[in-house]
């Protein structure tokens, strides 16, 4: 036998069971294929599924078959009382343009709007998530795409909430252009490597608008970070850049910009911090390069410990806030130069753009606080400005080494 | 008793002809305008007024206070031979010191609110209480100038106790506050404190002001304490009481010195 007959033989023997050309299946109520469930049980790898409008009841959806699911305008999930709604275990599944709403809370499992458990390439895409325990989860998974969904959360109590995306345990993920508000954490990774996060929005959650420990080599591109319960707290990573985010109003006595919490060899640049009751705080982080970010209004701009060593600050700018940095010891070995402080009141006789003197951006009034809590209630008191002008034209008490000999005179526009 | 109202209206219209008193409204005015031009909202005026205020007005007020008390005592060596009662005179003197003092601070503050931010602009309730504080404040010092000018017949001695009244509560006591924070740390310091704030009525100014402001949430637990304390009813009462019992119980112990007093 010639080859051509060989292989049409051989697509004549398959085609039946690859679908070939991939077959699109429609979900409309009122029709044989009324659910998702139907459509999926008919359903072979590579065909479309297309969800016509209307508000579907099911039990937890497993979708097995690496399909593509989309919905119309209007296509609706309500999970009601069941456990996921939408549950992965195929790969290469593609879903976009649901809406899924009503997950209810467990104290036992995760339950997800949308969870892919163990898979690699899938896609969710403009899908939009109500009152969901946890939006989209992916477990286990690799090379995902997650973008151009919204999730809001129900805002009831950090125990009653899950989070927005919740990565566990997961690789090269994209996830980008989310909007995410109201969930306990906007986004949540846990031992995620090599992750892409950019351009999302993640506000009003009730802990931390990103959140995450032990995800190693991800970045963080553009996003932004505003009125969260606790602001951003990150931990135990490596490697992580961040990059253009804007981290806005996380304001309260238990609230940051961004708390990085042994964090080391990382990148801090262009991001801008406005209104924050602390800006960064740094603890147990080595070799930060803090570069060219703008601290606008913040209570702390810097709250700097003193084990975190080797760090370096560089053109960052500092205007308005009520402490540009404080630390807690008085020797220090993170490096501050060429920033901006609308707090300095040198001059610039040589005219290169660097003041003569050298800024000290610790206050004495700061570091007072940071080793006696208490003494906080003299804030704005007459008698703090005398010390701290004191200590400012003779320091003795501040941090010797923690000083920018050379400030900006003026920010570049 | 019924004297007292015509020796402070003789005593208004006298202050308000010297010029001095426009020129602490001018300061007022002035200030608060500027720091609305240069882009403040109605709270970040407060805030920013808020230290002048702590400063200016007491020291004004005990400056101005024990001055006037010694510039008019031929005045009222002369009223005394006259059929007035001690008390009106005392009274009669101090309303017409401190209520030109107050009004003119409560008009160089406010006036510029009116036509800026159209009362309020975000800084409503901030700006009662600072209104509220610096009038206290400016009854406060008045009477202890007072007390002071009737206790010191010497007029050196007198403004040298005035100055010193005024910086032991401004400065040194807040000195002296962190002292105590900074040596009995290890100890739960919160109520002390709000004793120690209660009793000085700069300070306690200060607190009840800042506490206006969200800038509380950074002064973390002890913050949370004062700013419970000063929240419920209880509190705010007892803090107002505080501030009126700073002008009444100088200016009583002033009325029997005074009373007694030989001229």
């Amino acid at each position: 036998m010639n080859r051509a007959v060989i292989w049409s033989v051989w697509l004549g023997l398959v085609t039946p069971f690859t679908g070939g050309t991939a077959q699109e299946i429609v979900v409309q109520k009122g029709t044989s294929v009324a659910t998702l469930s139907a459509a999926l049980r008919r359903a072979h790898p590579g065909d479309h599924i297309v969800v016509r409008p209307g508000i579907y009841y099911e039990p937890t959806i497993v979708i097995d078959v690496p399909v593509t699911i989309e919905g119309d305008s209007g296509a609706v999930f309500d999970g009601r009382d069941a456990e996921d709604v939408l549950l992965v275990t195929a790969d290469s599944v593609t879903i976009r343009g649901l809406t899924i709403r009503h997950v209810a809370t467990s104290y036992i499992d995760d339950r997800a709007a949308i969870k892919f458990q163990e898979v690699t390439g899938c896609v969710a895409e403009y899908n939009r998530i109500e009152d969901a325990f946890f939006g989209i989860y992916l477990a286990k998974s690799t090379d995902c795409i997650i973008r151009h969904n919204v999730a809001i959360g129900r805002k009831t109590t950090k125990t009653k909430s899950g989070n927005a995306i919740h990565l566990w345990n997961s690789r090269d993920v994209l996830v980008e252009d989310n909007t995410v508000s109201g969930h306990r954490d906007g986004i949540y990774f846990e031992f995620v490597t090599g992750a892409m996060v950019r351009r999302n929005v993640s506000t009003d959650n009730l802990r931390y608008g990103l959140h995450f420990m032990f995800s190693h080599q991800c970045e963080y591109w553009d996003n932004v970070f505003a009125r969260n319960g606790s602001g951003v707290a990150v931990m135990y990573t490596k490697g992580v850049t961040m990059v253009g985010n804007r981290f806005e109003d996380n304001w309260g006595s238990a609230a940051f910009g961004l708390l990085l919490k042994e964090i080391n060899d990382s990148r801090v640049e262009d991001n801008i911090f406005r209104s924050n009751s602390v800006a960064i705080h740094a603890e147990g982080s080595n070799r930060l390069t803090v570069k060219g970010n703008e601290f606008i209004a913040n209570g702390w701009a810097v709250k700097i410990m003193a084990n975190s060593i080797d760090n370096e600050f560089t053109r960052n700018r500092f205007v308005g806030n009520a402490f540009d940095v404080a630390t807690n010891s008085r020797s220090s070995s993170s490096r501050f130069s060429e920033n901006y402080w609308s707090a300095y009141r040198g001059y610039d006789l040589d005219r290169d753009g660097y003041g003569d003197v050298p800024f000290r951006p610790v206050r004495l009034f700061a570091l007072l606080v940071e080793q006696y809590p208490p003494a906080i209630i003299l804030m704005r008191s007459a008698f703090v400005d005398m010390i701290d002008l004191a200590e400012r034209v003779m320091p003795i008490l501040t941090p010797e080494t923690l000083v920018d000999e050379h400030p900006l005179m003026e920010w570049p526009q | 008793m019924k004297s007292t109202g015509k020796i402070l209206r003789y005593q208004l219209r006298d202050v308000i002809r010297g010029r001095w008193i426009l020129v602490y409204t001018l300061v007022f005015l002035l200030m608060t305008d500027v720091l609305f031009r240069f882009g403040g909202s109605g709270e970040r005026v407060v805030l920013s007024l808020m230290n002048v205020v702590l400063l200016l007005v007491p020291l004004v007020s005990i400056i101005f206070g024990t001055m006037y008390l010694y510039h008019a005592r031929e005045f009222i060596v002369l009223l005394l031979a006259q059929p007035v009662d001690r008390t009106s005179l005392f009274l009669g003197l101090y309303g017409g010191m401190a209520i030109p003092l107050a009004g003119s601070y409560a008009v160089g503050v406010g006036l510029p609110f009116l036509w800026h931010a159209g009362g309020g602009g975000g800084g409503g309730s901030a700006l009662g209480v600072l209104l509220l504080t610096g009038v206290l404040l400016t009854c406060a010092f008045t009477a202890l100038a007072f007390l002071v000018a009737v206790l010191f017949e010497d007029r050196a001695k007198g403004f040298g106790a005035a100055v010193l009244v005024w910086l032991l509560a401004a400065v040194v006591y807040d000195g002296v506050i962190l002292i105590v924070v900074t040596s009995l740390w290890r100890y739960p310091l919160e109520r002390p404190l709000l004793v120690l704030t209660m009793l000085n009525p700069i300070d306690l100014g200060r607190v009840f002001l800042l506490l206006q402001f969200d800038i509380a949430a950074l002064m973390g637990y002890t913050g949370a304490v004062f700013s419970r304390f000063f929240g419920s009813a209880v509190g705010k009462g007892l803090a107002l009481t505080v501030l009126v019992a700073w002008s009444v119980v100088p200016l009583l112990v002033g009325l029997r010195r005074f009373r007694m007093k030989d001229f």
